[in-house]
């Protein structure tokens, strides 16, 4: 008796990557190589200067319609795609599904279903389930590309790729920057995708500082150095990326008080003496002022969280165009 | 009606037998291994020259998905199935709708197993009434009904207090209790094994505390109660070694392991691929041999399917949002008898874990080529090459992780009471 069982199923990233090489969706970093990723952060640079110029619009995306899917609440994120989407001439819907059909039992497949007969071209899918850009992706019709807004505790690329950005716009090279990421990494999205894209581009050292509580099991084998105590963990490094803590963690008993948390891994100006000299300090926003970070730090000179909301346009439109098979360079 | 199966290699565990022989059934019954009894003359003569002459499986849990949720899949349907993957006696866990907790579902499960007429169906009770973990169900009524244990499948128990009564009262009415070793709390609805794959996906992970703790728990009270108890579908090597260490010293315990855990790990769950959704989680690598591990020193007494058919769309959503759950009827012989080849345990072993193994830990007088006993029997062709695929599922559930595996070996004739059930078309 002997069984053959075909080759494990395909990697994460395979689905968003054409047999050529190019984009198809953008759901996840992980997979994708430093090529690809480059490619991104060049493409972007160029409709970042554009942003600059008073004229804003390129029509690279001209009669195309894009879909915002939003199942889960959000402001910034999705007001930056709708923005890049229109400045690349694109029409725009924002369907908030949290209001609409999930609550009537309607099934995700249903959903898809109906707004793929409106001959549309892009979703961009945020959720609440891990996996759910994936689904989609799998299930649409091909003719469409998704963009994965983030999805549960899984992946929010286009944040990773805004934070590189920014990154490679002060820094530079990568492979000798040691990079923390301070906070609640295990229900982030943001810090398992911007772990992934720093570990393509080769950064010299990625560190995660948080208590074990608000730590995912064997994070190390994401390419990680943990550290407990956030001073150890600032050490000489040249960018501090802190995460959002949600109010809701105390109920579960991961975390005593925001007040000890403050006192523990709340970024202040004081802390900060122990990095590089020139740190940036990064924040995916909304902020907790006084929980995560003090106020006189988010707004202080080694600040950049502003700067990291105006990337993120530019690097939505870069995605953007790329999936839908604009050549970015024309833009520039 | 007589019949006689010629020439195959007969592997009949439960009589330390294995050769080529000629078995002979009439009327029901095995009349004889070997000799034809004086003045037998077959009806009927099935050719098993190369084939294995096996003793009909016994799988241990198996929905079979009514009452209630007749969507999924029948008795009909699954006892047809089962009877495709030479699996005569089934036993289905009480979680139906309603869950079984009175002689009513018994009843009627009995009475659609009857009249399919393609597999015997035995149920387990309830152990709390309505499976609500709150109060004890009526465990005579059930057991004079005919149910084989009592379990509170896959729903918890409100306190170690209420399961401690509950475990005298089985006691006293000498049932099994069958336990699903899993901590709620700890597990805390999450939907993959707590470990590296989890984490890369963000998918809430079920530790393997889940289980450990709960064995630990679980097994106190076990030997506070004195009740025969049975752990299913174990699915740490930590947890299946604290109960082997338990059964060492003296408890009157067995366990269960279901086939695809000794498989799949949390790795197969690859670009969440829903299929591999299950619970327990489909856990480690280290977990898988450590499984294997015991398997082969005997104390995991039996191998089951922990069959779950489900409809499409229960798979067809975001990995978290899915049912767990695989339709596994069809590949516990397989994967079972792979075993064999892997080194793991010897084939008559194999063919014990899903035979007399799991028909002692039942109490069930199945899973035996004795003289005497029903004739409950599956021939098996160790050369015939088949692939696992949706037309090739007889099971109403098309969900398992299995597709496009290619098997060599297939279950060609099933007889329950000596009347054949499935042929094999060749």
């Amino acid at each position: 008796m002997t069984i053959h069982y075909p080759a494990p199923g395909a990697s994460p990233a395979s689905i968003q990557i054409t047999r050529d090489g190019r984009l198809k969706h953008f759901l996840t970093i992980e997979g994708l190589n430093r090529q690809l990723i480059t490619e991104i952060l060049d493409t972007a640079e160029s409709f970042a200067s554009m942003n600059e110029q008073s004229v804003k619009k390129v029509p690279l995306l001209r009669g195309k319609t894009v879909i915002n899917l939003f199942f889960e609440a959000s402001t910034r994120t999705r007001t930056t795609f709708e923005l890049a989407a229109k400045r690349l001439s694109a029409d725009v819907l924002n369907i908030n599904i949290s209001q609409s059909a999930a609550v009537k039992g309607e099934s995700l497949l249903d959903t898809l279903r109906n707004l793929e007969a409106m001959y549309c071209d892009m979703f961009i899918v945020r959720h609440a389930d891990s996996g759910a850009s994936q689904f989609i992706a799998h299930h649409v019709a091909p003719h469409i590309s998704v963009l994965n807004a983030g999805d549960g505790r899984h992946a929010h690329p286009t944040q990773a790729m805004l934070d590189m950005f920014t990154i490679r716009r002060h820094k530079g090279d990568f492979t000798r920057l040691r990079v923390a990421i301070v906070g609640d990494i295990l229900h982030s999205r943001v810090a398992r995708s911007q772990i992934h894209a720093l570990n393509i581009l080769n950064t010299g050292e990625v560190r995660v500082i948080a208590p074990k509580t608000l730590l995912p099991e064997e994070v190390e084998k994401l390419g990680v150095h943990v550290y407990h105590d956030l001073e150890t963990g600032l050490r000489d490094v040249d960018v501090v990326i802190m995460l959002r803590l949600q109010k809701e963690r105390m109920q579960g008993a991961l975390l005593p008080s925001e007040h000890e948390y403050f006192q523990l891994y709340g970024l202040t100006e004081e802390r900060l003496k122990v990095a590089a000299p020139d740190v940036i300090v990064m924040h995916p926003g909304p902020a907790n002022r006084g929980v995560e970070i003090s106020s006189r730090v988010a707004d202080g000179p080694r600040s950049v969280i502003l700067e990291q909301v105006t990337n993120g346009i530019a690097v939505r439109m870069a995605v953007m165009s790329m999936v839908m098979g604009g050549n970015a360079g024309g833009a520039a | 009606m007589k019949l006689q199966i010629r020439g195959g290699r007969v592997i009949d565990p439960a009589n330390g037998i294995d050769e080529v022989t000629d078995v002979f059934v009439a009327y029901g019954r095995i009349t004889a291994l070997g000799e034809a009894p004086e003045g037998y003359t077959p009806d009927r003569v099935i050719d098993a020259a190369g084939r294995y002459v096996l003793p009909g499986l016994v799988d241990l849990a198996a929905r079979l998905r009514q009452p209630g949720e007749e969507h999924k899949a029948t008795i009909a349907s699954e006892t047809r199935a089962a009877a495709a993957a030479g699996i005569t006696t089934l036993c289905c866990p009480p979680d139906t709708v309603p869950p079984v907790d009175s002689p009513a579902e018994i009843n009627l499960i009995t009475r659609l197993a009857k009249a399919a007429g393609q597999a015997k169906v035995f149920a387990l009770g309830a152990l709390t009434a309505n499976l609500e973990g709150e109060l004890l169900s009526e465990m005579a009524a059930l057991k004079a009904a005919g149910c084989l244990g009592v379990s509170n499948a896959l729903r918890p128990v409100s306190s170690t207090l209420v399961l401690r009564r509950a475990l005298e009262y089985a006691g006293s009415h000498e049932l099994t209790v069958f336990l699903h070793p899993i901590d709620f709390e700890l597990a805390n609805h999450g939907c993959a094994h707590e470990g590296a794959v989890a984490s890369r996906l963000g998918l809430p992970g079920i530790p393997s505390a889940a289980e450990t703790a709960a064995i630990g728990q679980q097994l106190a009270l076990i030997e506070q109660t004195g009740v025969r108890a049975h752990f299913c579908r174990v699915s740490t090597a930590r947890g299946a070694a604290m109960i082997q260490r338990a059964q060492y010293d003296g408890l009157p315990i067995t366990m269960d392991v279901c086939a695809h855990q000794l498989y799949l790990t949390d790795v197969d769950i690859g670009d969440f691929n829903s299929l591999c959704h299950t619970l327990p989680p489909l856990r480690t690598l280290r977990d898988r041999d450590g499984l294997r591990q015991c398997l082969g020193k005997g104390s995991i007494g039996a191998i089951c399917s922990d069959h779950q058919p489900h409809e499409e769309d229960a798979k067809l959503a975001p990995f978290p949002a899915t049912e767990p759950g695989i339709s596994a009827l069809e590949t516990l012989l397989p994967l079972t008898l792979q075993l064999a080849d892997d080194g793991v345990l010897s084939l008559s072993e194999a063919v014990q874990r899903i035979t007399c193994g799991p028909a002692d830990i039942l109490g069930l007088d199945a899973g035996t080529l004795a003289v005497g006993t029903p004739a409950d029997i599956c021939i098996y062709d160790p050369e015939h090459p088949w692939t696992l695929d949706e037309s090739t599922v007889v099971s109403a559930g098309k969900n398992t992780p299995f597709l496009g595996w290619e098997f060599t070996g297939r279950v060609t004739h099933t007889l329950v009471d000596g009347r054949v059930v499935y042929a094999l078309d060749d």
